[in-house]
């Protein structure tokens, strides 16, 4: 598909993103004191604390680096300063980030204290911030602009209405040649079968089916099903009455194009197209993952009204819930609750939405960039040593 | 009744439809995603936004269809007309174990 007015900040690797944030990052939550400190004293670096990063071990060790560097290596990322307790996870994180070729400086903590590293960073970050000041937006295309799909605090609207939606986005990004993420896997419980039966080949499918599997076997280890945990309270409020009900609503986002691959979490994809991705459902969690595997923008259908944003992944919600559009609009980026009046069609509402998605590449904030949501959630396999 | 649209349903077919807006009882409009038909329906209590009415009268342990699949197990006899929720209706993945 030609170029239409998209332009974005073109990495040294190639990659394309649509924000220019320098972040100050935490290997490990003892170094949350220094990152916000540092971002303190560098107003307009992003501070990306989180709980973990210690005596971890294994594959859970494994995915929280993926994430860690997967976050500085993202493309909407210009520049990191990494700050860790000791030295040797730290060079970890940042040697996987610096390569991308992006300006990456790293400190810890031990033998200098908290107080040298935060003036140290702040001199650095402020140095980089400067120079991230002066990349330029260049045109790009639709098919280099990675996007992530993931809905929260469904009820019968999204799959109605805001699903369907996205689901028109989703379709016309894959053909324009672009990649998509989605992923959800407890989400999809009930509506199984129709993922499956999207994937391409049955390596995909046998992939899919073996993360589907594992989800449920991790569940039912724990002695428990997920009754009353999902569907969560709020869509039941919302009317929706069984996790197969759920499930379906979910599935209408992912339009209808081919599944092209089933990605471990945080794993940037390698093939265009529609791709899974193992995701726990809860929101921040999810879209930390997306955003640590190189998507840019993520599109979020909600009922209830999810709140949720992303520190480096522009986020846009869509809904076709009435009352939640009138009673929180101030986390709204699309109101289509007119298709439930059938005041227009699918097509216009896919129409609205590909224009909000250009604007927000070419920089208008969404609702939750301009009220400061910030989620960012380490997916945690199981407990620390 | 208010000639407003009173329900979606996903599909010809579906056994249940989703209220559009807060409905009461009485006849009330019911639109398909699917096509251009669209019928007059009785239902039998109010249905607020979101929630789900029977559009067919359902036995129990039958399976309930939206999407055109099953989304899960009646406890025992609906009525056409009635509201569809957990209070009737179960996960047939999910169940609450012994």
């Amino acid at each position: 598909m030609a170029n239409q007015g998209l332009t974005g900040y073109r990495r040294a690797n190639g990659a394309v993103g649509i924000r220019n944030y320098v972040v100050i990052l935490a290997v490990d939550d003892l170094s949350n004191a220094a990152v916000e400190g540092i971002a303190a004293l560098v107003p307009g670096t992003i501070a990306i604390p989180h709980a973990y990063g210690r005596l971890q071990f294994g594959e859970d060790l494994e995915l929280t680096f993926r994430t860690l560097i997967g976050t500085g290596a993202n493309p909407n990322v210009a520049a990191v300063v990494v700050v860790g307790i000791e030295p040797s996870w730290t060079d970890r994180v940042a040697d996987g980030i610096a390569l991308t070729q992006k300006p990456v400086e790293r400190l810890s903590i031990e033998r200098n204290g908290d107080l040298n590293t935060i003036a140290q960073g702040a001199r650095i970050a402020a140095r980089l911030l400067q120079d991230a000041s002066e990349i330029q937006r260049t045109p790009v295309e639709r098919s280099e602009v990675m996007m992530s799909i993931k809905c929260g605090e469904s009820d019968t609207t999204s799959g109605l209405g805001a699903c369907p939606t996205t689901s028109q986005a989703v379709d016309r990004t894959v053909l324009a040649g672009g990649t998509v993420l989605f992923g959800e896997t407890t989400e999809l419980t009930g509506g199984e079968h129709l993922i499956a039966n999207r994937c391409v080949n049955d390596a995909v499918k046998d992939k899919f089916m073996a993360f589907f599997n594992d989800y449920l076997a991790t569940v039912e280890a724990q002695g428990v099903d997920l009754l009353g945990s999902q569907p969560t309270q709020g869509n039941i409020r919302g009317g929706l009455s069984t996790i197969e009900e759920k499930a379906m609503g979910n599935i209408a986002k992912t339009g209808s194009v081919p599944v092209v691959d089933a990605l471990e979490p945080a794993v940037a994809p390698s093939v265009p197209g529609l791709n899974f991705m193992d995701t726990s459902s809860a929101a921040a969690e999810c879209i930390t993952l997306m955003a640590a595997a190189g998507a840019v923008i993520h599109l979020f259908p909600t009922g209830q009204g999810n709140i949720i944003g992303n520190p480096i992944e522009p986020v846009i919600k869509i809904t076709a819930n009435p009352l939640t559009a009138s009673t929180m609009g101030e986390h709204i980026d699309l109101d289509v609750s007119g298709l439930l009046r059938r005041d227009y069609g699918l097509k216009e509402a896919g129409d609205q939405l590909m224009e909000l998605i250009d604007r927000t590449i070419n920089g208008r904030l969404t609702a939750a960039e301009a009220i400061g949501h910030k989620e960012f959630v380490i997916t945690k396999l199981y407990r620390s040593a | 009744m208010s000639d407003e649209l009173a329900f979606l349903a996903h599909q010809q077919g579906d056994s249940v439809a989703v209220a559009v807006r807060d409905v009461e009882a009485g006849k009330a409009r019911l639109a398909y995603l699917d096509s251009e038909d669209q019928i007059e329906i009785v239902t039998r209590e109010a249905i607020p936004l979101g929630h789900k009415v029977a559009l067919v009268s359902i036995p129990a342990e039958a399976s309930i269809v939206e999407y055109g699949e099953i989304i899960g197990s009646s406890r025992g006899q609906i009525e056409a007309g009635e509201l569809v929720h957990i209070h009737n209706i179960r996960s047939n993945r999910w169940q609450i174990k012994a």
